[in-house]
């Protein structure tokens, strides 16, 4: 049924790749199990920073999964018909994303045999609640959306009416997914960074331009490894949206440095001069964010000049800038950086240490190894066609 | 005929692992002897029938530990009538003894590896069994960055065993 | 009788949606199973609050850590080498740390005591509302915000949640880090996050709270915020107290007396 059997038989590129995969997975299981019998302490978390990239990576991988209704909505909204080819593509990436949510939440949690806790003792007041209910919903969704669609393909039946409406409740609810992954900052009074209307916002747009950036990558490696094109306009047009994601991620960041710099209340000012500058002395997420700065920057040069966006070299380019800096922004700084300074007016730093490192990176591998076995199943029966 | 030695050698690593429980079980010195357990010298009555607690003592301490927990209700009245502290060190501990010659006698008997009660309450009443690595300061665990010895050094914990459900 | 496998199918999708929806409805409804443990009839009593008024003219400037060693003591609170990893129920800060907004430097110089905190048991707290599965709530009936170790899955939305950096994480095991175990209360284990508990298994028996009993200069004054004649409503009736973030609206029940 899940037509895995398109999955096995590859070339010897494509089974290198697995294996490879594989070690880096197994990797990442043996520090994990480490951290399973040491405790969370063998991470760089802190009393003072109680969440670290775990839960950061969490926070990016659910915007990228949200992106899928990037692709999915022009289509089935507004008959964006170049579209066609690659709506699949864009929710088998939604599933591998909120697969990657989940474990990143899983590997988190300081007693993981208690997680079913959540669904045993319903707390509606919770956001976490909330987010689990949301991000596996929409893992339900897409996993049937794509098995159904790809069954028809293969099949060479047209998919059964029964999908449209399920693929329109996958839209509002891919936005949802990310509004509430939002809500559980948002809703911190405590955390004045993170205590902004336009947290949700900023989510929305970062997860809409760097979710489509790696689509737009993944499908010019579908090309150059594989006989599957997506087409140019469905290149191009992912594009265009990208390019205005990342303009608004730009322009809600401005916003928020007006809001604070502006008003200089000091418990505001405070978090942004630790992001961008340091604060006593830790300087250690500045680098971070500048960085994030630059390649943002460079990639709107790319993006917002036409003759420059429409080289497919420079667009594949900035797709890489935008997921860098965006993955920077808020796989790394933003999450972090909630937490600096303490309630206590303490400044602590953090970063990963080696095994957490090795458990992001399994989880990441996790990721390819399943963009790599759905596509290559997508790919199979296009192909067969 | 060349694979003969191979599948002599197949055959043996088979009968090896298909006769593994046994001769582990010997090396291991297991006996199959009832587990020995001492009842408590001075009091007769347990805080529920015998054959209650036999089959359902893990529900009991479940719903103690709600009950006291979450619920505030600190005393138990057994259905003989009489009124018991809620509290699994100080009141069954406090019959039974210590752990080791009560509750893992039956455990070890039956493999039940589940209850991970003593990771967190004491398990002999009025003390517990000290910390292996002479507790406090004399333990300096150093932040695990890169530092690998720090990786392999194990808890001091007894309890904190891999394999355990945390 | 024949049966399509679309219709069996349909009938499996059926039942285990009305099995989960049961389920959860069941598990929503009585989320606290309690079968054996019967309570004896007990009169319904005014329901109570517990607060704390600290009286930093009669806390030392330094020196004494008696309240601390107390609660350490009380409640096996093991002491972690690494700074990042400590857990702690009640500590002293600086007064420009607890009150940031408060401290200027023309006034740096009258103040320097250092302001003991703890967790303050608000009236709406914040970690109550983000806990996701109840293991922090607050009691009904005297106001304590309760930790259920066993409940907690340790994925520390609660710290993120509470304004006043009050709770701890157990990052590693706490066993080998307490020096002696008090036998009358249980450690922790690694994975569970904890705080501050106004000791409540010793206001069960009747007794003060720990750090409340052992300050040797009574600074600490712990009571009924409920009960009008109680001596902490006295103490608020005559100094003037302030709390730590009032404007965040969660109702804080530990008062200073600056």
């Amino acid at each position: 049924m899940f037509m895995f059997d398109k999955a096995i038989v590859g070339s010897r590129r494509y089974w290198s790749w697995i294996v490879f995969l594989a070690l880096v997975i197994a990797v990442g299981l043996a520090c994990y199990l480490r951290q399973l019998s040491y405790g969370l302490g063998l991470t760089g978390m802190s009393r003072d920073v109680s969440w670290g990239i775990y839960i950061a990576q969490f926070t990016f991988f659910v915007g990228v999964a949200a992106s899928a209704v990037m692709v999915v909505l022009p289509y089935y909204l507004h008959d964006v018909k170049q579209f066609g080819r690659i709506t699949v593509l864009g929710e088998l990436l939604a599933v591998a994303a909120v697969v990657m949510c989940l474990l990143f939440i899983f590997v988190d949690m300081g007693q993981p045999a208690r997680v079913l806790n959540v669904l045993l003792y319903p707390t509606p007041t919770s956001m976490m609640f909330w987010d689990m209910v949301s991000l596996n919903g929409y893992l339900l969704l897409n996993a049937v959306i794509s098995v159904v669609m790809l069954k028809a393909e293969r099949t060479g039946v047209p998919a059964p009416h029964w999908v449209k409406p399920v693929v329109l409740v996958s839209i509002p609810w891919a936005v949802s997914i990310h509004t509430v992954t939002a809500f559980l900052y948002n809703g911190l009074p405590g955390r004045s960074l993170w205590y902004t209307a336009i947290l949700a916002p900023r989510f929305l747009v970062s997860a809409f331009a760097s979710g489509p950036s790696l689509l737009i990558l993944l499908c010019l490696a579908l090309r150059r490894l594989t006989r599957f094109d997506a087409g140019q306009e469905a290149i191009r047009r992912l594009g265009v949206i990208v390019t205005y994601a990342m303009t608004l991620n730009v322009f809600f960041l401005l916003l928020e440095l007006f809001t604070a710099l502006y008003g200089r209340v000091p418990e505001h000012t405070e978090t942004f001069q630790y992001l961008f500058f340091g604060l006593d002395g830790h300087t250690g997420l500045a680098p971070v964010m500048w960085a994030s700065v630059l390649l943002a920057l460079v990639s709107l040069v790319m993006l917002l000049v036409p003759g420059l966006r429409r080289r497919e070299g420079v667009l594949a380019a900035a797709a890489l800038c935008v997921f860098v800096s965006l993955w920077l922004e808020k796989g790394m700084g933003l999450i972090v950086a909630g937490f600096v300074p303490s309630p206590l007016e303490h400044v602590t730093s953090y970063s990963p240490t080696a095994p957490e490192w090795a458990i992001v990176l399994g989880i990441w591998a996790i990721g390819a190894l399943l963009v790599t076995v759905f596509f290559k199943i997508t790919v199979s029966i296009r192909e067969a066609n | 005929m060349r694979d003969r030695p191979l599948i002599y050698a197949g055959l043996l690593v088979f009968l090896v692992l298909f006769t593994y429980p046994v001769w582990h079980g010997v090396a291991a010195k297991s006996s199959n002897a009832e587990p020995d357990l001492k009842l408590p010298a001075t009091e007769k009555e347990c805080v529920a029938p015998r054959e209650y607690m036999r089959t359902s003592h893990m529900d009991l301490l479940i719903s103690w530990r709600d009950g006291k927990v979450r619920d505030h209700q600190l005393t138990y009245r057994s259905p003989s009538g009489r009124v018991f502290d809620v509290s699994l060190t100080q009141t069954c501990l406090g019959c039974h003894g210590k752990r080791e010659q009560f509750c893992d006698r039956c455990h070890t008997y039956a493999a039940v590896s589940g209850p991970y009660c003593w990771d967190c309450h004491n398990d002999a009443p009025g003390g517990t069994s000290q910390p292996k690595a002479g507790g406090g300061a004399s333990v300096a665990l150093s932040h695990p960055t890169l530092n690998s010895t720090a990786l392999r050094r194990t808890a001091a914990n007894p309890a904190a065993l891999p394999g355990r459900p945390q | 009788m024949k049966i399509t496998r679309k219709d069996f199918l349909k009938i499996l999708g059926g039942s285990a949606v009305a099995a989960t929806a049961g389920t959860l409805a069941r598990s929503a409804a009585s989320a606290e199973p309690n079968a054996a443990t019967n309570k004896a009839a007990e009169p319904k009593a005014a329901v109570k609050r517990w607060g704390m008024v600290i009286d930093t003219s009669k806390c030392r400037e330094s020196g004494c850590d008696d309240c601390i060693r107390a609660c350490r003591v009380a409640h096996n609170i093991p002491q972690i080498p690494n700074p990042k990893q400590e857990i702690k129920w009640i500590w002293k800060e600086p007064f420009e740390n607890v009150f940031p907004m408060q401290q200027t430097d023309y006034t740096r110089q009258a103040f320097k005591t250092p302001l003991t905190v703890l967790c303050n048991h608000c009236a709406d707290p914040g970690c109550v509302r983000v806990c996701p599965t109840k293991a922090t709530w607050k009691r009904e009936d005297d106001g304590i915000v309760m930790m259920d170790y066993h409940r907690c899955i340790g994925c520390r939305y609660c710290m993120a949640g509470c304004p006043y950096g009050s709770r701890s994480f157990n990052f590693v095991d706490p066993r080998p880090y307490v020096a002696e175990i008090n036998p009358e209360y249980p450690t922790r284990t690694k994975g569970v996050v904890e705080k501050c508990n106004f000791c409540e298994e010793r206001l069960a028996v009747g007794k003060q709270p720990a750090c409340v009993e052992a300050c040797r200069d009574k600074a600490l004054v712990f009571g009924d915020l409920n009960d009008e004649n109680s001596g902490i409503r006295q103490v608020l009736r005559e100094r003037f107290a302030v709390q730590r973030k009032p404007e965040l609206g969660f109702g804080p029940a530990v008062f200073y007396l600056l």
